[in-house]
Formats: structure tokens, C-alpha cells, sequence
């Protein structure tokens, strides 16, 4: 393995690969690789916070995280026994790069927000599946009301929720006062495009398609 | 002045003095703090609230949220249990409302199982003052610190305060007895029940971390205890147990034994109709002394 700090996009593979024991990974078995990768890459200033509120199937994650070198490589072999710092869902307080502890849904977008209030340039990354929790919705009334621009929510959407989301999830964060935009979620310019978009007077939501 | 109302002239005073304070509201109290750009009214969404506080929490501020007990404890049960104690966050919550002050509100607005209910999470500081006074000793206590502090604040208050913290003990037998540890607002009850009781008499307002020690070093050896709880019965009844746990002994546990009463009325109707007025005290003493 070269040194974390050299490690790349294409590095992803075989770092899932040590947490499931499965060579074969290919990115598009997550649904999160590839927002968490431009995020990581393009998108994050060390001043800002990432919470990852779909804590769920953190593996993704975890191989970013090392990718980019705030977690060793080495610990992607103990995912999830006794003695690791990676579980199934992300614990902040063993795993200090995690911003939030996450794993219950509908939790990260509420806390954002609080985060997001004391000034930081904030990002949160929800799933479409996720949204069927009420408290997310909480936040989107309440980040767009006031105008919360410091917000920026991923919403990865892979078509999960249980009923659906007609006529698509931009539209409810629009009606909110979020300013609001779709996406590929595999294309990298894409979305660095829309993560780094200005929105000085709303919070921003760019829904981030994955196809199955 | 009520503990409610001391505590919103505190919130607002905090809110100027101390730059590190951050308040969060969902609409209960919006109106009694002044405005500030560091007092956040979320509107009536209560788990945005405590989500809201623990996000303050990540940025080093010491967030203070506050409603009825029943929707500051209960509705938010599992941000609380996860935005604040598994992500080892601080706050302060600080609640109104108690078991029955809002007695013609109903069930709906009363919450004699929020301290049981918070005492199964590791941690946390439950303080229930009795006095105006002591809760600002508290609020003050908790603001200065990055703990996780619970304020149960009430209508029901004793006519003064006590001046010490910890368990303190009021009033020794003439001969080795049982011990009456009143919390908070039921020492004003407790203390008519008792006058003519040759019985210790304790006061506690810190229920959480529970005073073992303290409790064993007032029984001196002696292995009776009638709590006094102004909430579930037996909330405390555990904490005593595990006190005692080397000898035998015997605990009364006097608290709200029916928290689905199905009455409107007076509070004092529901201090009485749950046992927790002096007669009521006085009646299950008498029993348990036999």
C-alpha cells in the first residue's frame, strides 16, 4: 500500500476490499463512495464540518477517511470487531475523525443545523430513504426559513424511501427556501460543481442521483 | 418570582455575561427571554431542538434548552439519548412543568417519569431545586461546567431555601431512627408531616449522581429510609438499594404511584389525590414506622 497521503480515487477498491474481504469491490457498490470522495477531494476546507447522518453502511466512509489519511489504513482490517475503532455505525468518541456518531436515522440534518449556526461552512449527507424520518424535516423548515446558508445537505438519493419521494426531493427542500439542484451522483464535476456552488441567502441541497 | 420565571431572567442575563451561552427554544419561552442572536426559537419541533443544542455543543457553546418536562424529555427521547449522551455532547436542559403544576392541562402536559427516565442514561446530573435560590445555584453550576445537567424546575417550591448542596441533614432523632429524605419540592410537605415525627429529616436535590456515600454516613449504621420524590414513585428506590446493598435494610418509597390520574383541578388536588401532601406523607409513615 503507498502512503495514505499519495492514496486516490482509484485506491478505493482495495481499501473496501480490507474492510469486507472482497477484492472485487467495484465504487459503484456504495452509493455514498463517490459525494464522500469529492467531497473529501474537492469540496472541504479544514474549517469546515462534514456529518455523515446515514450512518449506515459506513465502509464507504471509512475507506475515504483513509484514503485521505485521518485514519490509518491499517485499521480497515478490524471493521467491525471488538477492539476497532470502525463499527457498522460511526461512534465519534472512538473514532475522533467522525464529526457525529451516527447510525439511528434523521439525526445528523437536526444537529447540522445547530452546528451550522455558529458560523461554520457546514455539510451533511443524507439518504432519500433517510428523509421518510420526520425530524430531518424539522431542520429543512427551520435552515430555510431563517436562511441558513452556511448549510449544504446531500441528499444521496438511490431511490430507497419506502413510498418514494413524487416528483422528487429538490422540490420539497425548494418550497422550504433551500436553494435546490439534481445531480449524477458519479459525476465528479458535477458535483463538485454544485458543492462548491455559492448560495449566500439559503441553505443548499444537491440530491445526488445513484442509479441502480 | 417562580423557579420558571427566575430561570428565564437567568437565561437572559447569561445570554450578556457569558458569551460561551447559547439558548434553544421550540416556541415554550420564546416570549419571557429578550431577543439575541444567540437565543434560537426553532418553533415547535422539539427534536430539532436537542439536535440544534448538541451541534452548539460541537462548537464549544454551552446550550441551555428548555420546555415542559414532557416535551423536552420525552417527545426528543432519542436525541437526547444519542445527539447528546452517545456523542458525549454537553447541555443544559432545563424543564417546566414537572408531574401535575399544569393540573387542568391533563396528562398530556404532566411528566412524573422524567427523572426516572433520563436516570437510566449514564451521566447525567439531575438536579430538582425546591427553592427559587437553588435553582439558580444550579443553573450557575451548570453553566460553568461541559457536563450534561438536567433542571427540573416546578410551581411547587418550599418557603425558604436550603443554603447547602448535597444531601444535607435537617433534623436528627432524639434516639437512632429512620431517616426521611425529602427531594425538592416535597420537603415543605414533609416537614408538616414530620413535626411531631422523632425521625431524621434530609434534603436532597441532586438525585443524579445519587449520593451513596452521603446517604450511608447519615444513616450511621441505621438501615430505615423513607424517600420522598416528587415524581415516579421508587424513581430513587434503586440508588438507596445499591447504597444499602451490604445490609439489610428497609426503604418506603413515597412518589406518584398513578401517573394516569384522569383529573383536572388544583395542583393541590393532585399532590393530595397522589399521597404527596403532608396528610397523605404523614399517613404512609405512620404505616411503614408501624
Amino acid at each position: 500500500m503507498t502512503a495514505a497521503s499519495q492514496l486516490g480515487y482509484d485506491d478505493l477498491p482495495a481499501l473496501l476490499g480490507r474492510m469486507t474481504g472482497d477484492e472485487k469491490h467495484s465504487p459503484a457498490a456504495f452509493s455514498t463512495l463517490d459525494v464522500l470522495w469529492v467531497l473529501y477531494d474537492r469540496v472541504l476546507c479544514d474549517s469546515d464540518r462534514f456529518l455523515l447522518s446515514k450512518g449506515h453502511g459506513p465502509n464507504a466512509y471509512y475507506a475515504v477517511l483513509a484514503a485521505k489519511g485521518l485514519i490509518p489504513v491499517d485499521d480497515l482490517d478490524s471493521f467491525g470487531s471488538f477492539e476497532s475503532p470502525l463499527g457498522y455505525h460511526p461512534d465519534r468518541v472512538v473514532l475522533p475523525a467522525a464529526t457525529i456518531s451516527s447510525g439511528s436515522l434523521g439525526h445528523g440534518l437536526p444537529i447540522a443545523v445547530g452546528v451550522a449556526l455558529s458560523g461554520r461552512r457546514t455539510f451533511v449527507l443524507v439518504g432519500d430513504g433517510e428523509l421518510d424520518e420526520g425530524s430531518n424535516w424539522e431542520a429543512v423548515q427551520y435552515a430555510g426559513r431563517i436562511r441558513l446558508a452556511r448549510l449544504t445537505a446531500v441528499v444521496v438519493d438511490n431511490a430507497s424511501a419506502t413510498y418514494g419521494w413524487p416528483g422528487g426531493i429538490e422540490q420539497r427542500f425548494a418550497l422550504e427556501g433551500w436553494w435546490a439542484n439534481r445531480v449524477d451522483g458519479r459525476d465528479h464535476e458535477a458535483l463538485a460543481t454544485a458543492l462548491n456552488d455559492e448560495h449566500p441567502d439559503a441553505p443548499a441541497c444537491v440530491v445526488a442521483e445513484i442509479r441502480r | 418570582m417562580t423557579m420558571r420565571e427566575r430561570f428565564y431572567a437567568l437565561a437572559g442575563a447569561a445570554l450578556e455575561d457569558d458569551e460561551r451561552v447559547a439558548i434553544v427554544l421550540a416556541a415554550i419561552g420564546a416570549g419571557a427571554i429578550p431577543e439575541h442572536p444567540r437565543l434560537y426559537d426553532v418553533g415547535i419541533r422539539e427534536q430539532l431542538m436537542i439536535g440544534v443544542a448538541a451541534g452548539l455543543a460541537l462548537e464549544g457553546y454551552r446550550p441551555v434548552a428548555h420546555s415542559y418536562a414532557t416535551f423536552l424529555i420525552e417527545r426528543p427521547w432519542e436525541q437526547i439519548k444519542l445527539d447528546l449522551s452517545h456523542n458525549d455532547l454537553g447541555a443544559v436542559l432545563v424543564s417546566n412543568g414537572a408531574s401535575y403544576d399544569d393540573s387542568r392541562s391533563g396528562r398530556t402536559h404532566h411528566a412524573p417519569e422524567d427523572v426516572a427516565l433520563l436516570a437510566t442514561l449514564p451521566g447525567w446530573r439531575i438536579e430538582v431545586p425546591g427553592h427559587p435560590d437553588e435553582l439558580e445555584r444550579s443553573f450557575a453550576r451548570a453553566l460553568r461546567g461541559n457536563d450534561r445537567v438536567y433542571i427540573r424546575t416546578s410551581l411547587e417550591e418550599n418557603p425558604a431555601p436550603v443554603p447547602d448542596d448535597g444531601l444535607v441533614v435537617l433534623r436528627r432523632a432524639s434516639r437512632p431512627g429512620p431517616l426521611v429524605l425529602a427531594v425538592g419540592p416535597t420537603l415543605a410537605p414533609t416537614l408538616s408531616a414530620t413535626a411531631d415525627l422523632d425521625v431524621d429529616l434530609a434534603y436532597l436535590t441532586t438525585v443524579r449522581p445519587f449520593p451513596r456515600i452521603e446517604l450511608r454516613t447519615a444513616l450511621a449504621g441505621r438501615d430505615e429510609v423513607a424517600l420522598v420524590e416528587p415524581y415516579l414513585a421508587g424513581t430513587s428506590a434503586a440508588e438507596v438499594g445499591a447504597a444499602l446493598a451490604d445490609r439489610r435494610h428497609r426503604v418506603l418509597a413515597i412518589g406518584i404511584e398513578n401517573p394516569e390520574l384522569r383529573r383536572y383541578g388544583t395542583p393541590g388536588e393532585h399532590r393530595a389525590a397522589h399521597g404527596l401532601d403532608a396528610r397523605g406523607i404523614r399517613a404512609r409513615l405512620e404505616r411503614f414506622l408501624g
